[in-house]
């Protein structure tokens, strides 16, 4: 942000930014136990930058929650510990196998490990105590987000009732809850894939290697390219072959796929997403391709 | 590149989600996997052409009848703005979800059709717009292509709205012929409408000046958040972290505290970790005072002989948004920026209707979706200023302290 505006004008990123800013202060002043759920995408990385900048000098006045799968991207839990560490705040971690372990969900070797976060991260926000948990989704990613509250309220089970959400009014958002209930924050809503992208390049922060082009082993699975690993081996008729890759999203390793590309700077990135044809989620993400309301049904249960 | 945020009104009728359709691809907002799920379930449903509204209707329920529900937000950029509209339906049961996306808007799209000319819903539209206070106003006259794009037809609909918007508070009027089936003066200018020498929708969206919107007289900083970071480096250091509502903030500004009444100075202000010269609406900052004077989450920063009179009799316009009606002697929770106290309904002076503008002083209650002028007693004083003049210091909501549920937006008078 520049010292002085002759004309009194923010840029989009800078009015982005401080409507960001209000919902963080907002939550850490009306909420007791606010969580910030980080995935290390980019996403969650533009979010931990907002936090960080929206209490500075101070530190995160909240945790962070990470859950994980068990497939998660090694190149992904690295930035995340940079993140984490830099920042010193208190990192917990939910593990999905974990929480098969203690029956908290079942795997029956059928479900996803994208499902099953539901029901370790809603665990992991019971168990805690938090009553506000901020998420790194965007209304430009999926329709069922487009209408999604930036404090979208989760009753006792979790659950999103999107037909009956509270109007959202100017920038008064409503935090009442009542006892078991909890709040899922939105801070960067109305940021697009765009954005987050100018955003991470005028701020210079780190994010996963994986972003940006690399070879790797890859094999081709209902259109998309996934990661060749000891939990994802090749099917029969799949063959393995290494390739010029880069990640639009992250994710569970098994079902994130990669695109060919050999974007290797920000600038680079920013050229390819401005001239992408297909959605972030549906090109590489197993999980939005199974039904029109896919996202909508995960969401309903307690999904970030 | 900036910012600006339009709300648009109408039903499937009146052309709007073709409009919508239209800018999201001729802006290239619309990916091609979205682009193939709607002719996919527009093929399913049997329909000869490619349903745009499947784009916007993103929720379950509203694919499976067939109408928009609720608010959706949808982003387009073009190289010189970036947009966010809140598309809302028209219907008058909906009426809280057109306010919804009135409150955050710079500019207001309502659709009439050209063969019906005003209709009692665009009517609507306008007065919720101009109630809201969205600063700019664009009528746009669509289906044009099915009036033989005559000149007559835009002048007659050009002079009935005007005649109708001399009753409402609209700063800035655009009406503008389009069809957005065909294309004519959405993006491109028209080739068969040579008598309208006015911009194109996407010109006028494009250059429409919104800066000057903001009030940049009257400083207003509602106090968000105390920072105290109690770390070595920063032992002393005590910010107060809040989003500008008005005016325009310097270091060494004299200022107000209130309710407390407390002046000081202002000695910096921060963005993250550098000091700027000046502060102004939307920006989120952090305020330095040279005094040590008790600032609390609730309070507000003001200029000393430019301030808000703290004031717990609230007369305002409240559109309510739930089932049980509103009415006197009922208690609720209310918002305003960042103050929460408690409210009682002292009187309902009349209900508005938004189709004529007639006001209905027999009336003692409000229901879902209707408006009106209300007396509001306070536990806390609020630090108001009248909405006309500040959109954020002049709005709050009541809440329902049984179920938390938002159940009223208020716009307060004077």
């Amino acid at each position: 942000m520049t010292a002085t505006h002759a004309d009194y004008r923010l840029s989009q990123l800078d009015e982005l930014e401080a409507e960001s800013i209000h919902i963080f202060r907002e939550v850490a002043a009306e909420f007791e136990k606010p969580v910030l759920m980080f995935s290390g995408g980019k996403d969650s990385i533009v979010m931990m930058r907002l936090a960080e900048k929206a209490f500075y000098p101070a530190k995160i006045p909240f945790p962070v929650l990470q859950v994980d799968t068990g497939y998660d991207f090694p190149e992904v839990l690295a930035t995340r510990d940079n993140w984490v560490n830099r920042l010193g705040v208190r990192l917990i971690v939910a593990g999905v196998e974990q929480a098969i372990k203690d029956g908290i969900v079942v795997d029956d070797g059928k479900t996803s490990r994208n499902r099953l976060q539901i029901g370790t991260l809603l665990n992991a926000i019971e168990d805690n105590g938090f009553t506000a948990a901020f998420g790194g989704g965007r209304r430009d990613e999926e329709k069922a987000r487009a209408k999604e509250r930036v404090y979208s309220h989760r009753d006792e089970f979790g659950q999103w009732d999107p037909k009956n959400q509270r109007p959202e009014l100017w920038s008064l958002y409503n935090g009442r809850l009542h006892e078991g209930e909890h709040m899922r924050i939105f801070p960067i809503s109305n940021w697009t894939e765009l954005d987050i992208w100018d955003y991470i390049g005028r701020e210079g922060i780190e994010i996963p290697s994986i972003y940006f082009s690399h070879t790797r082993r890859v094999f081709e699975r209902d259109g998309m390219l996934l990661t060749e690993s000891e939990h994802n081996p090749c099917r029969d008729g799949e063959v393995a072959a290494e390739r010029t890759v880069r990640f639009r999203t992250v994710g569970d390793l098994t079902l994130t796929g990669c695109v060919e590309s050999t974007a290797s700077t920000i600038p680079e990135i920013i050229d390819e997403v401005a001239v992408a044809r297909v959605t972030e989620r549906g090109a590489t993400r197993g999980d939005d391709r199974f039904s029109e309301a896919a996202m909508e049904d995960r969401k309903k249960e307690g999904y970030f | 590149m900036d910012l600006l945020r339009f709300a648009t009104a109408g039903s499937v009728d009146d052309g709007k989600s073709t409009l919508i359709g239209r800018l999201l691809l001729d802006s290239k907002a619309i990916f091609e996997d979205q682009l193939e799920a709607v002719e996919a379930t527009s093929e399913a449903k049997g329909y000869d052409y490619t349903d745009l509204a499947l784009l916007t209707d993103g929720l379950r329920s509203e694919r499976e009848q067939g109408i928009t529900i609720d608010v959706a937000y949808r982003y387009f950029a073009t190289p010189n703005r970036k947009f966010i509209i809140a598309d809302t339906p028209g219907h008058v049961q909906y009426t809280r979800n057109m306010v919804t996306g009135a409150s955050t808007a710079d500019l207001g799209l309502v659709l009439v059709d050209a063969r019906q000319g005003l209709t009692e819903q665009s009517r609507r539209h306008a007065v919720i717009l101009s109630l809201l206070r969205v600063p700019h106003l664009v009528l746009a006259v669509n289906k044009m292509d099915l009036v033989d794009y005559d000149q007559a037809v835009y002048d007659a609909i050009y002079a009935e709205f005007t005649s109708f918007a001399t009753k409402l508070n609209i700063p800035d009027l655009e009406v503008i012929p389009i069809s957005a089936l065909q294309g004519d003066n959405v993006v491109e200018r028209s080739t068969n409408m040579g008598w309208y020498s006015g911009p194109t929708l996407m010109h006028h969206l494009e250059h429409v000046h919104v800066a000057s919107d903001r009030d940049l007289v009257d400083a207003r900083f509602p106090v968000q958040y105390v920072i105290r970071p109690k770390s070595d480096d920063f032992h002393d250091y005590r910010g107060y972290a809040g989003r500008i509502a008005g005016g325009v903030l310097k270091p060494g500004d004299e200022v107000v505290v209130l309710p407390s009444g407390m002046t000081s100075t202002i000695e910096a202000i921060d963005v993250f970790n550098t000091e700027i010269a000046e502060a102004f609406p939307p920006m989120s900052v952090t305020l330095r005072l040279a005094d040590d004077v008790d600032v609390s989450r609730g309070d507000m920063i003001a200029r000393v002989n430019n301030a808000p009179t703290p004031s717990q009799d609230i007369d305002a316009m409240i559109c309510w948004m739930t089932n049980e009606p509103l009415r006197p002697r009922q208690k609720l929770a209310i918002k305003h920026t960042t103050r929460t106290g408690r409210a009682l309904v002292k009187d309902v002076q009349y209900r508005l209707d938004v189709n004529t503008l007639h006001r209905d002083q027999e009336s003692k209650e409000l229901g879902l979706n209707e408006i009106g002028r209300v007396q509001l007693r306070t536990t806390v004083p609020l630090l108001c200023d009248p909405y006309s003049k500040n959109r954020t210091t002049g709005s709050f909501i009541l809440i329902d302290e049984a179920t938390g549920v938002t159940v009223g937006a208020g716009m307060i008078n004077g």
